[in-house]
């Protein structure tokens, strides 16, 4: 006690500081770096969960890289990527640009535009997946065969299954995405569009010039928040395509879903590791990528 | 103040007394299994009787959902933490044997001689080094369920005895739309269902093959050119004779259950589900015959074994319990609760379980039923739909399909078993 009351009170604000900051340090070090080092190290050893861990040096890695599925999996990742972020950008921003401008029961679109967004990814995904079926209870397929034209094969075709998994994750993520970016156009001061008026700019320069520019920083968060969001996609194919995980001859398998059946399908938790170090250095490497290509001049 | 203390100390000290003085005279185990209503009655009931047999063992009964169910248990169990009996499914028991994390069962109390001349032979698959390390209390095999009243309206009497008829009586079942999508499947197929047990340890066998060799190690269905025969026969019921689709009303027992099926190939454990199923009237028949009239059939089960954290007097409860829920009598009730067939020819074939309209050509086909050794089942599984896959989706030959998906499992295999 003598201790502390000799110190001064600026050593004992940091002593405070300290004290305070740790415990989330600690929850940091046991519940992410902990486990994080911990499936790095795993990613060199095999391990069935049942018996003892064995070293297997870069054995894992080495299936890896020799697997054609994993080559698969991985071109789906970027498919999701490269084709979701940029299609729900795009629409959500049309979607805010227009809803800024909008009176009429302003709040109610919002809030509908908002509600998928809410709604359990996993009730969804079922739900769409029924959409989905082929004649008798696919609702899109009844409507195209009651007008006479033939079935669409959504989930069941290697080329369409994936984009049909993208669309409704799209439509959910929509949502959150036109809030942000309505937050984003609310906050430009009013009085560049002022100016931009008296000197009698035309819409489209507008857009070009002054929203779009001033939207950059909500932009890179919505392009890093969604690339990650794509990377990582999971609920909706492992629910619409359960009866066949990662669907027809692995056309729509991501490779979190590829982590998962590794791993509590096969129980082979080094491999699952190596896959898991994979992909955390893809999303690294991705992030990284994006802040610096959108970072400010 | 303080004499209320002391009282409170007291009424402590004597409560943990009584508790420790309890725990002396009364053994608690635990019991793990997945969580099926019909299988926590029966499992409950069991526990009811035994603990009335033995009042100084207690029976402690957990469930987990089936989704993570193999997880769990292999979480709990190496930590020391889960159940001292736990049912684990066939396939799983030789990673825990392995680990050590199963204890055999005593010879005295389960006598090996005995155990063969009572349990159906692939009961046999649990021992090793002359001692069993679980026993199944039920199994299960296919069988054929049919829709009675389609098969009424299409004027089919009897429900098919080979694979021949099947098709005829399929072609019958079919209906379709104007513009010629199919509305009603003569016969549900999926190989993400039960088909790949069928064409695994039926079809294949019933044209001629041998799926495996040395004892599931050793993938031949593509030498002996039965496999590709079996696959062109299957896939020819969507491609060419057009009675199925495959992922029909997303599963086929989604299909069956709503009578848009004339025939669904399914295992013992889904009487349950059907009987539950309003206004569907359904018979069983025994798995058709194939083209020589070889019948075959798969039979997989759940066994429960002793795990290792049960020690001294918790081992002998946990050895007792297994050996009650193991007995004829428990078989009988497990198959009056679940469906599940009874373990032992002596209480699976009574004259009145074989009579049994239902249960009848599920235990026939037991009688000659094989149990495929999975290294990885849900691999293996797959394997053989994209078989099937690049035959319905990129017009691949069964002949190449078959190729590609020997040399895939193989690869499985050879991966296991470490060669």
């Amino acid at each position: 006690m003598s201790f502390y009351a000799n110190l001064t009170i600026k050593q004992k604000q940091v002593v405070w500081a300290w004290t305070f900051l740790s415990l989330p340090i600690l929850f940091y070090c046991v519940i992410r770096f902990y486990p994080t080092l911990n499936a790095i190290t795993l990613s060199f050893q095999e391990w069935n969960l049942l018996g003892d861990r064995t070293w297997a040096g870069v054995d894992n890695y080495a299936k890896l890289f020799a697997d054609p599925v994993f080559w698969k999996v991985f071109k789906n990742t970027f498919i999701y990527l490269l084709l979701g972020t940029p299609v729900s950008l795009v629409l959500s921003f049309l979607v805010a640009y227009h809803l800024d401008k909008v009176r009429f029961m302003h709040g109610t679109i919002r809030a509908l535009y908002f509600l998928p967004f809410m709604t359990s990814a996993v009730a969804m995904a079922w739900l769409w997946r029924w959409f989905y079926q082929p004649v008798p209870i696919g609702l899109f397929n009844n409507a195209l065969a009651s007008v006479g034209i033939p079935q669409f094969p959504f989930l069941s075709s290697t080329t369409w299954a994936l984009p049909s998994i993208l669309a409704p994750a799209v439509w959910a993520g929509l949502g959150f995405q036109i809030i942000i970016f309505m937050a984003g156009l609310r906050a430009i001061p009013q009085t560049y569009y002022e100016a931009a008026r008296i000197d009698g700019v035309g819409p489209w320069t507008i857009l070009w010039r002054i929203t779009l520019p001033l939207l950059k920083p909500t932009i890179v968060f919505l392009v890093v928040l969604s690339s990650i969001g794509f990377l990582r996609i999971f609920d909706q194919v492992f629910n619409m395509t359960s009866n066949n995980p990662g669907g027809p001859l692995n056309s729509t398998k991501p490779l979190v879903l590829m982590i998962y059946e590794t791993a509590f399908d096969s129980f082979d938790m080094g491999y699952a590791a190596a896959q898991t170090v994979v992909l955390f250095v893809i999303l690294l490497a991705v992030s990284l990528a994006q802040l610096y290509i959108m970072r400010d001049k | 103040m303080k004499s209320w203390k002391n009282k409170l100390l007291g009424f402590a000290s004597g409560a943990i007394f009584a508790l420790s003085a309890g725990s002396s005279w009364a053994v608690e185990i635990e019991y793990w299994q997945y969580f099926f209503e019909a299988r926590v009655n029966a499992i409950d009931a069991l526990i009811e009787k035994f603990e009335a047999e033995n009042p100084d063992i207690t029976v402690k009964h957990n469930t987990f959902p089936y989704a993570d169910y193999r997880t769990k248990v292999a979480a709990a169990i190496p930590a020391g933490e889960g159940p001292d009996v736990v049912q684990l499914f066939y396939g799983w028991l030789n990673d825990y044997v392995d680990a050590e994390l199963i204890t055999p069962l005593p010879t005295d109390m389960f006598p090996p001689e005995k155990i063969e001349a009572e349990f159906f032979p692939m009961v046999q698959a649990m021992k090793r080094d002359g001692q069993y390390m679980a026993l199944p209390t039920a199994v299960r095999s296919l069988a054929l369920f049919y829709n009675e009243r389609l098969f009424e309206e299409a004027g089919i009497e009897n429900p098919p005895a080979t694979l021949d008829e099947l098709v005829e009586s399929a072609k019958k079942l079919t209906k379709k739309d104007g513009s010629g999508n199919i509305t009603q499947v003569g016969i549900t197929t999926g190989m993400n269902a039960q088909d790949h047990h069928w064409w695994r340890e039926v079809l294949t066998r019933q044209f001629g093959g041998e799926p495996y060799t040395d004892n599931y190690q050793n993938v031949n269905y593509d030498d002996d050119g039965s496999g590709a025969a079996a696959m062109k026969w299957y896939t020819d019921l969507q491609n060419v004779h057009e009675v199925t689709q495959a992922g029909f009303m997303d599963e086929p027992q989604a299909a069956f259950k709503a009578g848009r099926a004339g025939m669904h190939i399914d295992g013992s454990f889904r009487i349950g589900a059907l009987e539950k199923t309003r206004g569907l009237k359904w018979g069983v028949a025994e798995l058709p015959a194939g083209p020589d009239g070889t019948k075959s059939n798969y039979s997989s089960y759940w066994v429960n074994a002793v795990t290792s954290k049960a020690q001294g007097e918790k081992a002998e409860a946990a050895q007792k319990f297994l050996a009650f829920i193991t007995s004829d009598e428990a078989m009988q009730i497990w198959l009056d609760t679940v469906g599940e067939l009874p373990a032992k020819p002596s209480a699976a074939l009574t004259d009145e379980n074989k009579a049994n309209p239902v249960f009848g050509p599920f235990i026939e086909g037991l009688g000659y039923a094989k149990t495929t050794i999975f290294a990885n089942e849900s691999a293996q599984r797959q394997v053989l739909m994209d078989a099937t896959q690049r035959i319905f989706l990129e017009g691949q030959t069964a002949e190449q399909a078959i190729a590609i998906a020997a040399e895939e499992e193989q690869k499985i295999l050879d991966e296991y078993y470490g060669e």
